[in-house]
Parts: C-alpha cells; structure tokens; sequence
C-alpha cells in the first residue's frame, strides 16, 4: 500500500507541476489569445498548418505540391505569375523571343543576390537550367526543360537558350527556381533568391522561414519577419489549435472547419485553376460511343454536386479548362448540358442501350471529396438506368491502375493547375503519355499542335478555346467544377492572395491594427 | 536457464518469419513507388529510369537477400522519398514514440493498478458499481476521440497544456513534459479501464482460494493477506496484460500523434505506406515487430520472478 500511495502523491505532484508551468510559458510567451494585440507586429511569427510534410528541400527534387508551395518563398525564377496567371518578370528583367520561335533571350537584372551572398548571374541560370534539362549529362529533371538544345551566356547578366522544336509553353517553364551554381547542400541547406530564407527544417514537425532583407524587389519586402509552417496531418486538430490562438491561419480549410471557426477569423477563398472531373475510358464499351458519354452528361446535376459536395464553393466546368486562366477560356461550355433527363434517355436509345448498363467508378478513397462527389453521380445516373457501381481504392494503386496503365471504365479525380494551356489540355491528344481517357480526335491533335506553334498570343488563345470546345462536343468527360480553395487567418491578417498554380505567396500577408 | 534458451529460440524465429511476411506482403500491395514519386505528370522514361534506380526491376527474392544482408549489417536502406537512409529517419521519431509508450504506461500502471485494488476491495458497493461504468466506456470509446476531447478542454478553453507539437527532452524537460502529457494519458485512458478490470476479477477470483481462508486462519491482517498473497498470485494474468497493452500502446499512438501532431513512428509510417517507401515501411514494421516481441520475451522472463513455480511443460 505504502508503494501506490506514494506512486499517488507523485503523480498528483506531476500534474500540479505541469499544469503550473504550463499557465507561465503561455504568458511569456505571449501567444496567448488576450496578450495579442499588445504584441508587436514586426517581431511576430506567423505560424500556418500543413497537412503534409517536407518531402524534399531541393526544389528540383521534390515532388509534392505542399512543399513547393512553402518552398516557393524562398526560390525566385526569372519569370513569376500574378494572380491573374499573367507572366511577369522575377530574376529576369526582360525577354525576348526570335521571329521564327526557337531563341529566348532573357535580359536578368543585375544586383539580385541569393540568400548566402553571392551574386546572381547568367552563370548560375545556365547551372540551373543544365540540371532541369539533363544538359549536365545526367538524367533531365524536367520534361518542360528536356526540349533545350543549348543554353549560352553572351555576358553575365544575359542568357540565350535554343529550343529543339518551336513550343510556346516553354515561356511558363520559366517560373522554375534558379539556384546557386554548384552549390551540392540544397536538399540539407536550400538556397535561393526568394523573399524569405531557409531557416530550419525540424523533420516532421516544422519549416522555419525568415524575410530577407536584401529581397531585390525592395518593394515587396514582405511584413512578416517570420514564419513557420507547422505539419499537422489531421485538419480538425488544425482548426482545434487555430481555436487556442496556437496557429494563425490554415490553407485549405474544410467548410466544416470554417463552421466551427465562425467569424473569428478572415477568409479568402476563390477558383484554383483546377478541373474535377468524372473521366471516361474510351476504350471501353459502350463509353467509345459519343451519344453514351452525352447521355451521361445530361444525367449529371453539376449544380447540386457544387451545392452538396463543395457547399456552394465551386465553380460549374463545362470543359477541361477553368475560367481562372481568362485570357485562354471559352466561356459558356459549362451549359451545353444542361440537365435534361429525357434527352439522355432518347441518347441511349440510340447507341442501343435503351435499359442502360452497369458502370464501375474507380475512386481514389484518400480524397472524401471525390468520394462523396461519386454518389451523387450514382444516384444520378440511376436515373437513366445506368447503375454504376464504386470502386475505391487507395490514391497510390490509383496512380498505377488509372492513371498509368488505364484499366478502369470511369473515375473521378481532380487536376491540379499549370501556368500555361498547353501542359492543361495536352492530356487529350491522342498520342500523349497520360492520355488515360483514350479520347482519339485528329482534330483535336492538329488544333494542339498549332497552338503550340503559334507565336501570336490571340491566334494561340484562339486555337486553345477551340480545342477546348471539341472536347465538350465530343463529351470526352464529365467536366465537374473548380472547387473553390479557402484560407483561413486570424482575424487581423489580410492580403494572401489565390494563384493559379499551388503557390501561397507570403509577400502579399499584412498585419492590420484593428 | 533451459526455459530461457526455449524462448529465445522461438524469439529468433517468430523474427525470421516476421521479416519474410513483411516483405513480401508489401511487394504484393499494388501501387509503382517510382509512379508515385514523380507525380501525376512523370514521363514513362523518368519512371523507367527511377525504377532502375531503385532496384524495383529485380527480382523480389534479391532485393529480400539484399534487404536481409543490409539489415544485418544495420544498414536499412535509403527511403525512396525522402531519400535519406532509413536509419537516420526513424532514429528522429523513436525519442517521440518512445516517450509516449513510456509515459503512458506509467498513467496506466500509476493508475490502472491502485484503483483496480480499491474496486475490488469494495467490491459491492456503490462506487465500485459507478467506477465499472466507468471502466466500461474507458474501453469502449476509441483514444482519438479522447484526444479531442482532452485538447478542446485543456488546450482551447484551460489553455492548460499545448494543442499540438514537441519539444525534445533535452532542451526544456518540462515543455517535453506538456506536450506529451495529453497524448499519453489519451493513449492511458483505454489501458487503464482494461487494467482495472482485470485486476479486480483476478484479486476476486484469488480471494476465493483455500490459501486466503488458510491465511485467515492463521490469523494474519486482511491488508498483508491481500498485498502478501492474494497480489502477487493476481499479478500473473495482469503482467501478459500489461504486456500486449505496450504493443497496443505502440498502435495507438499511430493515430494520436496524427491527432497531436507529433512526429514520431506512427505518423511516419501511415506517410510511408501511402506513398509507397518500401524500405522505410518494411523496416518499421520490423522494428515494431522486434519490439512486441522483445516485450513478450521480457513478460515471459517476468513470470519466473514474480512465480519461480513457472517452468516449461515436459
């Protein structure tokens, strides 16, 4: 008995403990709720949740985009992209591209130096680039960059590069970071040219970035001193800590998080240049038939999918394109098929399947989005007759299955945003790697290869819209939405933008004295 | 000495069989790593190219040989991710892992035991009736939730304790002691409940033996009876108990240092096997596997303190 009473007084004399120094660190600290506003906003450290960890530092290395989200701060390429997906000008001071297409001169500012002092200049372009392209002699590390023939630097502060073959998707490519010439310790110790510098990386636990002062854009010397991105893998243990004080804002917040948060905090939310859909396999009957496909377009309420899916945060697609990049979309695609179950039935009567059929809807069972969007697609196909059956598997094995070797009838999945046109819609010629739809259409291959090919901005954007069209005509999918992507922040932080490619830009966060 | 050898024999091979299952049942989950690592947009020639590289285009028996030879050698392999030797990955996550299991076995014991005396003590009454309600929900309602719980309490509204993170032993003892406090009394709640009650059937069931009446007899105190005899004879099934409850331990924290946002094993393994790293998969579940049955081996060590009586069957 003497022994568990003891074992008693210990332990109540823990939690005493605990529990004491627990109230003085959160005062000294300062973090506290009620001792915000007295601090000051220069000295503060802004901490952000991200649901997944570091995969690599070394920009050319890592894959994920959470990484290159958080990494972006730290890297500056020649060019940069607004909010608008607009190419603007970063490293690099001006461009030139030659009449026939093939050389890109890029004119780079002078004075921009990286984070450990040293100058930028052509040499560390054509470093960077050597890597990205394989031009070094090793694997290319990017098949963007793989389409360089040559790389050369007529002084320090110009560089010429030679495509192969005419492609004006290559100007996008150029938003990649430019790193320190032979510099080996990225993946420990990344260096760049960004607004903020490499601090720390805990593994695991959290990224540590400090402004730079020597930013070159003076002007967008970011207002945040510091800022940790915190890996929290569970979104309600987010928005639980967000709720103590402990975390200033979570990207990508779900609504049931913005739910509990209530108006105690600022939210920006918008389209991400992003496409969910439902693909079809071609290749399978009677999906290679274009009335089937139609017929099942006209069955699906994307309406109510964006009002019980996405909470109303979404916007209607008609085709693979979203209005985020304005400057390449055809609107009005989004309505050619509007609901109308009749039509879809008279459809399938004419291909021959006047019961309907059985339809598996392979899903990625990682992403509840997708999952919760494929059944409302099931009870809306029933409608016609076509009983679809889900199929979920883990997004790894989808990977393989899918999206590699194409064994599947339908699925739905969402893709992420690129910069320029050509990396979107490329998915849909019929020669193209990763075209798992298996959508065949020569047309379409020819409208691609010009837009490709055009050096005028209005004929390219004309060629894209046009393309964009055929693949609603043909039904070669089930164009879903945008879903739109929300980030929530404390209540006296404002100013983050939405980019159309994953980048959280901190340059942009203030602080308001409210 | 000859049940000690008995043991360690049967250890070593539960091990062998352990690691063969562990890889290739992996090599059976579908999924490219290659695929999976460069990413939705990756080139058919990349992914061929990183599969060389790899090693993913030989055959599963040499990469097990292979595999085998290094862990011998203590060289796990490089993770396919992270690309960074496996061993120095999981080295980060053991203090975090380990300081959980530790600390949460101490609630249990600290806990679990005293008051599953004291229920069976006042066995009847009305307070043992409401602790075995109590007992009742502690097994029954899963240690995640009771880590939500315990943050919306102490960490939102007391602002008590952290709601998320780690700081290591070493560089503030009594920050590393709040920040595992909630995860690991989470992870107790549960053992506890199961601790108490087993405790008190056996110490019940003991109490009806012919060698407590024969104690009566004799004349000594019901306090040395219970603590004397009726204790250490209850110890026994409580031990193996304890025992699974440490690998259950290592289970649970899988889910709450997701919940806690800790990084350690768990966390990292649920990270691997979705992104498919083999390496680093298979050499967790191996040490988790050396662990259970480290511990199994120590309990079985145990029994003979606790009752030399325990000897091998023929």
């Amino acid at each position: 008995m003497k022994l568990v009473s003891k074992l008693a007084y210990i332990t109540i004399a823990i939690l005493l403990l605990v529990a004491c120094s627990g109230s003085n660190t959160e005062e000294s600290n300062g973090t506290a709720k009620g001792n915000k506003s007295e601090t000051l906003n220069q000295d503060e450290v802004i901490k952000i949740a991200m649901s997944t960890e570091v995969d690599n530092l070394d920009p050319y290395i890592s894959a994920a985009t959470d990484t290159q989200s958080m990494m972006d701060n730290v890297f500056d390429g020649l060019l940069d992209t607004d909010e608008t997906g607009k190419l603007i000008p970063a490293i690099a001071e001006s461009y030139e591209i030659s009449d026939d297409g093939l050389t890109y001169t890029f004119t780079l500012k002078e004075g921009v130096t990286f984070h450990n002092g040293s100058d930028l200049t052509a040499e560390d372009v054509i470093y960077s680039y050597e890597r990205l392209s394989g031009l070094n002699g090793e694997e290319p590390l990017s098949s963007q960059f793989e389409m360089i023939e040559k790389i050369e630097a007529p002084s320090d502060y110009e560089v010429v590069i030679t495509l192969k073959e005419k492609n004006s998707a290559f100007l996008a490519a150029n938003i990649r970071p430019i790193l320190p010439a032979d510099y080996e310790e990225q993946s420990t110790n990344p260096i760049g040219a960004g607004p903020f510098k490499f601090k720390e990386y805990q593994v695991g636990q959290k990224l540590t970035l400090v402004r730079n002062e020597e930013y070159y854009d003076q002007q967008n010397i970011p207002e945040i001193s510091e800022v940790q991105f915190i890996v929290m893998p569970d979104p309600e243990a987010a928005v639980l800590a967000m709720k103590s004080g402990e975390i200033d804002i979570i990207p990508g917040i779900t609504p049931q998080g913005l739910l509990q948060l209530g108006d105690s905090v600022n939210t920006v939310s918008g389209p991400q240049n992003m496409v969910q859909l439902m693909a079809l396999n071609h290749d399978v009957e009677p999906l290679n038939d274009v009335r089937v496909r139609q017929a099942i377009n006209l069955a699906i309420n994307k309406d109510i999918i964006i009002e019980t899916v996405a909470d109303g945060k979404g916007t209607k697609l008609g085709s693979n394109f979203s209005p985020a990049m304005d400057f390449y979309y055809e609107a009005g695609l989004e309505d050619v098929y509007a609901p109308n179950i009749e039509e879809a039935k008279s459809l399938l009567q004419e291909a021959g399947v006047p019961d309907g059929f059985p339809l598996e809807l392979t899903v990625p069972s990682d992403y509840s989005f997708h999952v919760d969007t494929a059944q409302v697609i099931v009870e809306q196909l029933s409608q016609i007759g076509i009983e679809v059956n889900i199929k979920p598997i883990e997004f790894s094995s989808w990977l393989e299955t899918v999206y590699q070797n194409a064994q599947y009838e339908a699925t739905v999945v969402s893709f992420t945003g690129k910069l320029d046109p050509y990396e979107i819609l490329v998915r849909y010629v019929s020669d193209y790697r990763s075209n798992f739809v298996n959508y065949d259409n020569k047309n379409y291959d020819e409208l691609i290869k010009k837009a490709i090919a055009a050096t005028d901005m209005e004929e390219m954007a004309g060629y894209y819209k046009e393309a964009q069209r055929l693949l609603t005509e043909d039904a070669a999918s089930v164009y879903i939405m945008d879903p739109d992507r929300t980030i929530a922040m404390r209540s006296d932080l404002e100013g983050l933008k939405m980019y159309p490619i994953q980048k959280f830009n901190l340059e942009d966060l203030k602080i308001t004295n409210q | 000495m000859r049940y000690f050898l008995y043991k360690l024999s049967s250890f070593i091979t539960t091990i062998i069989i352990v690691s063969i299952m562990i890889f290739f049942v992996f090599q059976l989950l579908p999924g490219n790593p290659a695929q999976i690592i460069l990413g939705i947009d990756a080139d058919p020639h990349q992914v061929a190219q990183l599969e060389k590289q790899l090693g993913l285009d030989r055959s599963p028996v040499e990469r097990y040989m292979d595999w085998v030879a290094g862990v011998l050698q203590g060289d796990l392999g490089e993770s396919l991710r992270y690309q960074l030797p496996v061993s120095d990955i999981v080295i980060d996550r053991i203090p975090v892992t380990a300081s959980l299991a530790i600390l949460s076995l101490f609630f249990t014991v600290v806990i679990g035991v005293p008051l599953g005396i004291f229920i069976a003590r006042s066995d009847g009454k009305w307070i043992s009736i409401f602790l075995n309600v109590l007992t009742q929900l502690g097994i029954s309602i899963p240690s995640f939730w009771f880590g939500f719980i315990l943050i919306l309490i102490f960490g939102v509204t007391l602002q008590l304790f952290p709601t998320y993170g780690y700081v290591p032993w070493s560089e503030d003892f009594l920050g590393a002691l709040r920040s595992f406090f909630l995860p690991s009394f989470a992870i107790a709640i549960g053992n506890i409940a199961i601790v108490i009650r087993y405790l008190r059937n056996t110490i019940l069931d003991q109490s009806k033996m012919d060698y407590v009446r024969t104690a009566r007899v004799k004349g000594l105190k019901e306090r040395s009876i219970l603590y004397g005899h009726i204790l250490r004879n209850s110890l026994i099934p409580v031990l193996t108990i304890m025992g699974l409850l440490i690998a259950d331990t290592l289970g649970g924290s899988i889910i709450i240092e997701n919940v806690f946002s800790l990084p350690g094993l768990g966390n990292l393994l649920i990270q691997s096997i979705t992104s498919r790293d083999f390496p680093l998969v298979q050499s967790m579940v191996l040490y988790i596997a050396i662990i259970v049955l480290l511990i199994n081996f120590i309990v079985d060590m145990l029994y003979k303190v606790i009752d030399p009586r325990i000897r091998l069957k023929g």
